[in-house]
């Protein structure tokens, strides 16, 4: 049997969109059932106790939620602050000066990082990285280690990010540039950079979804002290190791409260892909 | 071909629809502690797959859910955590194993045993640095378990603390953590379970198990009774228990059969001979 084109292309709209609209309703669904979940902890204990408290003690009645949404905002941030400036190096060292075979090799190497389990990671973290802080600063798990840490697990996606964007780059705009006498950080400032602005926003969303969703690695690193820190030597609880550490044995309100600090990773992370949204729609804004 | 496959496939998923419940299904209600849970778990299934028919439901739900469910009549047992005390008193205990806390430190400390006074006011942030204890001029590491651990219950019991009253440097989940983090960290002490704890010891991890007032920790001491930081993990029932099943997965649980499954879980097994 003979479909025409126009058919096809008509069915495969439909899935397209229909993979689309499944995708959205199951973030719904997720939202609404954590939401759902939560309640019973506003139902038992209200609203101005819980945004009141004073501290986490869920079994003393006390569920006090800032430190641990501050915590997941200054490690996931921070990593990314340290994550954009190396990857940025890497990526035009990869794309642009360094050699084919050392370029082969590194990409390789970046590739393997990038599909490791987030607890190699961690166990480096609590065997090395938090043993190295410690000869400086006690106790060495700390907010510094998980800013490390999240730090050396987005770099590799963000680096390969770049670099695939410098590959749209129009080489005869670089040489053009070249053959006007344009020295090589102009070069860069005035060709290669406006191009690679959308992928670098793209990869920095991508990168604090990453970090701030990463569980495993963070509550081996982090001291997982439920604080605000005063300085990044001071241990931290995020979100996600307060949902992992907790959920397994929590009953009642605390299971409840538990499901609320989700509620709140939810929301933290529409609004990094809000921003995310926005500042793209922006940058786009200004090239128009 | 196909089709009568099709057809088949069909008529048995309704035989198995129509005839599936068998004659008389047994049941079995156990409630109660989650530090008891996982090993009752473990057993019901080993005694489910000896018995066809009979179905074991293990909830937990804490100590005193078990006691309440037992005195009630809503569950066959209830398990709890600790001893038990008078007011369970129409209920009967039956000890299946015994659960203890080693304090840890790691190889490097030249600390061998402490003092609970001690343990207490390191926890507590009174005491924060090893030379206070013939130690090295370095601050202590305290590291306490996540809320809702039993671990921590215990702990906190035994010293009469509350949880807001520890002031500690990190916070870790299970016992394998704990001894990952004093294995990485010189300065830091922890409390595990002395199963995991000298399990580990002995495969070559650098950690110490400290004697607390003067008794060693291990398996041993709490098999004898005289390590401080332990408890008995009971299972409750109105006596005298009558019903068949019951007492025949009672002896179960209390033979030698189930003993492997206790250790592997690293409690301490009570073999009752039958």
């Amino acid at each position: 049997m003979f479909l025409s084109s126009s058919l096809v292309d008509r069915i495969f709209g439909w899935i397209v969109r229909g993979a689309g609209w499944l995708s959205v309703s199951i973030l719904g669904l997720i939202t609404w059932f954590v939401a759902w979940e939560s309640l019973p902890l506003f139902q038992k204990v209200g609203w101005r106790e819980v945004f009141g408290a004073k501290a986490w003690y869920p079994l003393e009645g006390a569920f006090q939620y800032g430190p641990m949404v501050l915590g997941s905002v200054l490690s996931a941030f921070g990593a990314v602050m340290i994550a954009v400036p190396i990857a940025f190096g890497l990526s035009l060292g990869l794309h642009f000066f360094w050699s084919r075979a050392l370029v082969g090799v590194i990409r390789q190497i970046l590739g393997l990082l990038v599909g490791l389990p987030s607890v190699v990671y961690g166990f480096w973290g609590l065997v090395t990285l938090v043993p190295w802080i410690n000869q400086w600063q006690s106790p060495g798990t700390s907010l510094l280690a998980a800013i490390l840490l999240l730090g050396g697990m987005i770099l590799p996606t963000m680096t390969l990010m770049l670099d695939q964007s410098y590959a749209r780059i129009d080489r005869s705009a670089v040489l053009a540039a070249h053959a006007l006498g344009l020295d090589m950080p102009r070069t860069f400032a005035c060709v290669v950079l406006p191009h690679t602005r959308p992928a670098l926003g793209a990869a920095i969303s991508i990168s604090l979804g990453r970090a701030l969703g990463e569980t495993m690695a963070v509550i081996m690193v982090a001291g997982n002290i439920v604080q605000v820190p005063s300085t990044v030597f001071d241990p931290v609880r995020t979100l996600t190791a307060n949902i992992a550490l907790e959920m397994a044995y929590a009953m009642d309100q605390h299971k409840a409260a538990l499901f609320f600090g989700a509620f709140l990773l939810v929301v933290l992370n529409s609004l990094v892909m809000v921003g995310g949204w926005l500042t793209r729609r922006a940058g786009e804004g200004v090239h128009a | 071909m196909r089709c009568s496959l099709g057809i088949l496939c069909l008529l048995w998923c309704a035989r198995s629809l129509l005839f599936a419940a068998p004659a008389q299904e047994q049941k079995l209600m156990v409630t109660g502690s989650s530090t008891v849970a996982p090993i009752l778990l473990e057993l019901a299934k080993m005694y489910e797959k000896q018995h066809a028919g009979v179905r074991i439901d293990v909830q937990s739900g804490g100590s005193s859910r078990g006691v309440a469910d037992a005195k009630q009549g809503l569950a066959d047992f209830g398990m709890i955590s600790r001893d038990l005390k008078p007011e369970d008193s129409p209920l009967e205990g039956f000890p299946i194993a015994r659960d203890g806390i080693a304090i840890i430190v790691h190889k490097s400390n030249p600390l061998k045993a402490i003092q609970g006074a001690t343990v207490k006011q390191i926890f507590q942030g009174k005491i924060r640095s090893w030379k206070e204890l013939q130690g090295a001029d370095k601050p202590i590491v305290v590291i306490n378990k996540a809320e809702g651990r039993s671990t921590l219950e215990l702990f906190l019991a035994y010293f009469g603390l509350k949880n807001s009253e520890i002031k500690a440097s990190a916070v870790i989940g299970d016992n394998e953590q704990g001894i990952k983090m004093v294995m990485g960290n010189p300065q830091a002490i922890a409390y595990v379970s002395i199963g995991t704890a000298e399990s580990q010891a002995a495969i070559g991890a650098p950690i110490k198990l400290l004697s607390l007032d003067g008794v060693p920790a291990s398996i041993a001491e709490v098999t004898g009774g005289r390590y401080p930081l332990s408890r008995t993990l009971n299972l409750v029932a109105p006596k005298p228990v009558t019903k068949s099943l019951a007492r025949n997965f009672l002896d179960f649980v209390r033979s030698q059969e189930a003993e492997p499954v206790i250790k592997e879980l690293h409690f301490v097994p009570i073999v009752v001979p039958r």
